[in-house]
């Protein structure tokens, strides 16, 4: 059971998605410009990668290894749309501001990194508990970074008015930066800073190192 | 199962076809079983922005038979953009693709049929093409026409803006303009949304006394002693182009290429 726990908690902190493998980054700068969408969007990630593993790892022992890249791609893609299908009848409005990266959950490297990565060599209950995983450490950077969007670009915190904003009245001047996209690029970078700042671990090994500066030397 | 028999390609093509038999049922019933639910949706979110124009969205509980309810009060009638008439029920009859109830004035505008194409001239709201007819929503009380409900739209500066502009039954005073989708930058054009900016519409003339669109954007804020104040309204602050299409797509959807001769008859007395 401990092994389970720690699929399913390794991938939040230790092994983020997002933080550690920079996987998935597009749709992160994409939706996080408010908390809702955010959220609804994590929802959808986490249910589709955590499905997509099970279904993967139930094929994984009839899928012939040719065509395995295919079958990973149907399966994901057929979930991604089953997902854009159901939001759209349920939550209008929300499918209408994610517009086009529902479906681009189709790509988003998390969940076909899992899939080959996990799905393919394990059962099928680790793979699912790895999918909820990872789509939590996605859910989690996602949410972090919503949270520091939302409320220093906007003023609110799920669309509830936190900071007064002096287009409607109050006193905090809005940084309109944070509400584009480029500015959750700075913000996942501070993010996986602070990261490794606590989790020394994952500081990379330099791949090289910089030679010395050649010197001018006198001529003899 | 052993590996030599999984790698065959008898069995490659067996799994492929199987598998895609299977995800295409699951993927056509999830479709076709959420369809009406989906085009409910949509319609109720059209209703909910044609009511958020006019100002008579029900508060509190917005739920779909509240905004129903309001929304019977509104007649639906098809314009012909050119004459300014409407269209009568035998010209509609034969043509089920005007069903007022399913027409989509947007789609018609792609349709070579059903639409012109702008000379650059006259296409201040770069909209390319324009459909020949459109759908506009009447509110009457007692026999008076209160309010008139417009479907615009136009370029501003990443996005189209829709939305729709709501006159009183004079023709010239605006109700409210409320756009429902756009994609503008958050927090400068976007502001088209802020309800304090909106709160500036109300009131305002589109028309001045001989007949002609004169209402405008203007930067900076409106002088309220100057004699024209009733036809300007403020632009938006850092987001020079986002009013410039406003103020465009509301010149040509008033002028002769959009409902200029429709609201020219209302004001005749002629609709």
């Amino acid at each position: 059971m401990s092994k389970l726990k720690e699929i399913l908690v390794t991938p939040i902190f230790s092994n983020n998605p997002i933080a550690v493998q920079i996987l998935g980054i597009c749709s992160a700068l994409a939706v996080t410009s408010s908390l809702k969408t955010a959220f609804v969007m994590s929802i959808a990630l986490t249910l589709v990668t955590a499905f997509s593993n099970l279904l993967i790892s139930l094929l994984r022992n009839h899928t012939p290894s040719s065509i395995r890249m295919i079958v990973q791609m149907i399966v994901i893609s057929s979930l991604v749309i089953v997902v854009d299908q159901i939001l759209q009848a349920v939550a209008y409005s929300i499918s209408k501001q994610l517009s086009v990266f529902v479906g681009l959950i189709i790509t988003n490297c998390i969940v076909m990194g899992r899939a080959e990565a996990f799905a393919m060599q394990n059962p099928p209950i680790p793979s699912f508990v790895d999918g909820i995983g990872n789509g939590l450490g996605y859910s989690a950077m996602l949410m972090a970074v919503g949270t520091v969007r939302e409320l220093f670009g906007s003023g609110s915190l799920f669309g509830i008015p936190v900071l007064q904003t002096v287009n409607s009245g109050g006193w905090y001047q809005a940084n309109g930066l944070l509400l584009l996209p480029p500015s959750a690029f700075f913000i996942i970078g501070m993010f996986i800073w602070l990261l490794r700042t606590w989790k020394k671990h994952q500081v990379e090994k330099p791949e090289f190192r910089i030679a010395e500066q050649t010197r001018v030397q006198e001529a003899v | 199962m052993s590996t030599a028999k999984k790698e065959t390609t008898g069995q490659t093509l067996l799994v492929a076809f199987l598998l895609c038999i299977v995800c295409s049922v699951i993927v056509a019933g999830s479709a076709v079983s959420l369809k009406p639910v989906q085009s409910a949706n949509k319609q109720l979110d059209r209703k909910k922005n044609i009511l958020s124009a006019a100002g008579m969205l029900p508060a509190g509980a917005q739920d779909a038979a509240g905004i129903d309810r309001e929304f019977q009060r509104f007649q639906v009638r098809m314009v012909d953009l050119d004459s300014g008439e409407y269209l009568d029920e035998q010209t509609l009859g034969g043509r089920p693709e005007l069903d007022p109830q399913r027409y989509d004035q947007i789609k018609a505008a792609k349709d070579a049929k059903l639409s012109d194409a702008l000379p650059a001239e006259q296409d201040i709201a770069s909209i390319k093409r324009r459909e020949k007819i459109a759908q506009v929503y009447l509110l009457e009380e007692e026999g008076q026409l209160k309010k008139i409900v417009l479907p615009i739209r136009g370029y501003g500066l990443w996005s189209t803006l829709y939305g729709f502009l709501v006159l009183e039954g004079d023709a010239t005073t605006v109700v409210g303009l409320a756009y429902y989708d756009q994609k503008e930058t958050p927090g400068l054009g976007g502001e088209v949304d802020n309800p304090k900016w909106k709160a500036l519409w109300p009131g305002k003339q589109v028309f001045d006394e001989n007949g002609e669109v004169a209402i405008s954007v203007i930067k900076g804020t409106v002088n309220t002693d100057s004699p024209d104040a009733v036809h300007k309204v403020d632009g938006l602050s850092g987001a020079t182009l986002t009013s410039k299409g406003v103020q465009g797509m509301l010149r040509f959807w008033l002028g002769e290429r959009g409902f200029g001769p429709y609201l020219g008859r209302i004001r005749g007395g002629q609709a």
